[in-house]
């Protein structure tokens, strides 16, 4: 039997694990110190920040360490954001999601510590998937697996969370404004010049930068450097709207229907669009979950586990949950007068999955569709409807009303959702403020 | 730093299409010597020159270019009193080029734009991609998030209904443009040295209801489904506003889209804008527009067409009665403007009979 790891040893990973909140490491003796020195470097998070927090204790021993191993204070190369991200984002306002519908998360993890190493990681277990899961060291995570989600919300409801859905369970317990989210199989992307795609940069720029969706800007988002508002764009839509959701894309295996990847087995998608742009009010699209972000604080319950497929599967062209999902909440946004961003940052899709296996599960998840959208489309929100979670239960009102006739299916997503209101306002933190 | 292309001979295509249903319309007041940048790409095309400003100046067009020239006498001339719907000193004037076309398709470019280089450093055969962008249907009725659906190695994503997979045909198609952006003037005198350098590698539908600030600088649109619309109303000389020609347009065209089920794309190709014009001048000229345009959105935003308007024709004249109804009180501009409107309608339908037996152009939505 292993010898369990002595307390010392269990406070300095506790030490790593929460080196975004350390501000000062003077008060640790020196031989700790060098000790979690040598453990935040295993951990890959020696950033810029922590290194200077070593090097202001002032001790030799840190010194020859640096000088020894040749660590050089190098800038962050960071990706052009905005300006804005740099002043008024603290890594502690964001909660990284994902969800795990395979156990092995190692190369995962691994390819995305650089970015995700800084924040606070939920990693929720899909709970049908019966094996261990595997999740390297170094990041301040948690991890909540079947059992917890049964002890948070009951054994009858937690089966909304099975498959791809288990991330909403992520968003339901997280505390933070933002949260990003991305599928299992994805892997940071590389971007026209070859560097690395720091996703999280972009999402919270996008998030944290204005949305215009009354009046389309021809030359993309007027925010980003380099551009601005072209002329005959009226100066009193210049200001834009709160952005509450930001729709990321996908190199390599783009996120296409089993129908469509059958039929053109080879076709990857290696077109790095340079553009993030505002969907404009009242247009409806695809929103998928494989690669997203949003503001919890604002929009938080109305991204929601309701549409399952009767076939449902662990592949994205498996499932359409995602899609209505983005329905509702792009239904909201307009009504709350929120923008959705759409564009980069890209994302690097694996290649997985047999879409010819995967044609005859989905042919639901098609013929829905159909329905799906000339139906929202056409809702129109109350007055009355001033917060997401009013929103919402609207949206399940008249799905209920038109819908239920039509498909079972869209009698329990209805329900799903007025379920999930209410769950969000027992478990979920403080409720979103009202719309514009 | 971007800079124009400069082998454009290698990058001109063996066979250049639809070379007899296409007429490029160049509107222009000094010399046309950017022609000689874009002659491998545009030689095999007819121009129409639609000379602005003093008739009596003679406009040197370089050899081996097969070519219409108008200037203000023979407007005039051609269109008598209803010349007054063409506007002078202004390059609004170049509509009158679409009007005297006899050809399917126009692409219209201005004199100071030339030949773009994308990433690779390869020439950009603007004219190529307009004419694949109108070829190619539109999908405005939901938005795809991978853009263009047509474009090779790209499709509709997850999620899009295959009902909405044909498109709707493409009316118009809005390039694009490098190095100088086309921004308004208080824009202009706050960024001067703003370059667009970031090459957006993308075609997209503009969606249903969404209106945008369509460009006149490189610009193709299909006369047949849309060209009574293209009218780039009265600016210049005599008229309290400039430079909102190709932005009135824009509007008109894309509610008349809307409503006849047709398709307006944003996007590639790109052309090299290499003048800033004077930002004060441009202050000038559109300083009226600035407030107006404020007033008319919404107009537009909220314009409704009868569903019996089932020809662009009629659905262009119902609009200039509700321009004439709820824009006059901005001002008795807009009441000019409606009756311009009217004219240029019917000067349209004189010089362009149409032939018999012919369908409304579209359905209304």
């Amino acid at each position: 039997m292993r010898t369990p790891p002595c307390l010392l040893s269990l406070t300095l990973d506790s030490a790593v694990h929460n080196l975004s909140n350390i501000t000062d490491l003077s008060p640790f003796p020196d031989h700790i110190l060098i000790e979690l020195f040598l453990r935040t470097l295993r951990a890959g998070k020696l950033t810029e920040r922590v290194l200077k927090l070593f090097i202001a204790t002032g001790k030799d021993e840190v010194f020859s360490l640096i000088q020894a191993l040749n660590i050089q204070v190098t800038v962050t190369p960071v990706l052009p954001t905005s300006k804005l991200m740099s002043l008024s984002i603290k890594d502690d306002e964001i909660d990284i999601v994902i969800g795990a519908l395979r156990p092995d998360l190692t190369s995962f993890m691994n390819e995305w510590r650089t970015i995700f190493s800084r924040f606070h990681l939920i990693i929720v277990k899909d709970p049908d998937l019966k094996e261990e899961l595997k999740i390297p060291e170094g990041f301040n995570l948690d991890v909540y697996k079947k059992p917890d989600i049964d002890r948070v919300v009951g054994t009858s409801t937690s089966t909304i969370f099975s498959g791809y859905s288990c991330r909403y369970f992520g968003y339901l317990v997280s505390r933070k404004k933002y949260i990003i989210s991305v599928d299992d199989d994805c892997y940071p992307a590389k971007d026209n010049k070859g560097i690395l795609v720091d996703a999280v940069a972009q999402h919270i720029t996008n998030l944290t930068t204005p949305a215009t969706p009354f009046f389309f800007n021809t030359l993309y988002d007027p925010f980003t450097e380099g551009a601005d508002f072209v002329r005959g764009y009226p100066f009193s839509l210049r200001s834009g709207v709160q952005c509450a959701l930001s729709c990321g894309l996908w190199l390599n295996l783009a996120d296409y229907d089993a129908p469509t990847q059958a039929l053109k087995p080879e076709e990857r998608n290696s077109r790095y669009v340079d553009a993030v742009l505002t969907v404009p009010a009242r247009t409806l699209m695809p929103i998928s979950g494989i690669n997203i972000a949003f503001n919890r604080e604002v929009i938080g319950p109305a991204l929601l586990p309701s549409l399952r497929l009767g076939g449902e599967g662990k592949f994205r062209w498996e499932t359409m949950e995602d899609i209505w999902s983005g329905m509702c909440v792009k239904v909201v946004c307009d009504h709350l007068g929120l923008g959705v961003k759409t564009g980069m940052p890209y994302v690097w899709r694996n290649d997985r999955g047999d879409a010819i296996a995967s044609l005859r599960k989905e042919w639901e998840g098609v013929k829905l569709m159909e329905e799906v959208v000339p139906f929202f489309q056409s809702v129109r929100l109350s007055r009355e409807a001033t917060t997401t979670e009013d929103c919402v239960a609207e949206v399940a009102n008249v799905v209920k009303e038109q819908l239920e006739s039509k498909d079972p299916m869209f009698a329990r997503a209805a329900k799903a959702m007025v379920d999930w209101v209410k769950l969000w306002k027992s478990v979920g933190s403080s409720t979103s403020s009202p719309g514009a | 730093m971007v800079e124009p292309a400069t082998a454009t001979q290698a990058a001109a295509p063996v066979m250049p299409q639809l070379k007899d249903e296409l007429d490029i319309v160049i509107p222009t007041i000094r010399n046309l010597d950017f022609l000689e940048m874009w002659r491998p790409f545009f030689q095999p095309y007819h121009l129409i020159i639609v000379q602005d400003g003093d008739p009596s100046k003679t406009i040197k067009v370089p050899p081996g270019f097969d070519y219409e020239l108008y200037n203000r006498n023979d407007i005039n001339k051609i269109l008598g009193p209803k010349a007054s719907c063409i506007s002078f000193k202004d390059s609004a004037c170049r509509c009158f080029g679409y009007m005297v076309s006899k050809k399917k398709y126009i692409f219209t470019i201005d004199d100071d734009c030339f030949v773009a280089k994308d990433p690779s450093g390869k020439a950009v055969n603007a004219l190529e991609q307009h004419i694949k962008n109108l070829q190619c249907p539109s999908t405005p009725f939901f938005f795809n998030t991978l853009y263009d659906p047509f474009r090779e190695g790209a499709d509709f994503v997850r999620g899009y209904p295959f009902s909405l997979r044909e498109g709707v045909p493409t009316a118009v198609s809005h390039g694009l443009w490098l190095n100088i952006p086309d921004y308004d003037a208080p824009t202009q005198l706050v960024k001067p040295l703003e370059r667009n350098t970031r090459f957006v590698d993308a075609v997209l539908t503009i969606p249903k209801g969404t209106l945008f600030p369509m460009c006149g600088m490189n610009l193709a649109f299909d006369r047949d489904l849309i060209g009574p619309a293209m009218y780039f109303g009265l600016m210049g000389d005599g008229q309290p506003i400039g430079r909102y020609d190709d932005m009135w347009a824009g509007w008109c065209i894309k509610v008349i889209c809307d409503h006849l089920g047709l398709g307006v794309k944003t996007g590639l190709p790109y052309i090299y804008h290499s003048k800033a014009s004077n930002p004060f001048v441009n202050l000038r000229k559109e300083y009226k527009g600035i407030f107006w345009q404020e007033e008319i959105i919404p107009f537009f935003q909220q314009a409704v067409l009868p569903k019996d308007c089932t020809t662009v024709q009629k659905c262009y004249v119902e609009l200039a009665k509700q321009v004439k109804e709820k824009l006059s009180k901005v001002d008795p501009y807009f009441d000019k403007l409606a009756d311009a409107m009217v004219t240029w309608i019917k000067a349209w339908d004189e010089l362009n009979p149409p032939t018999a037996g012919s369908v409304p152009n579209g359905k209304a939505a």
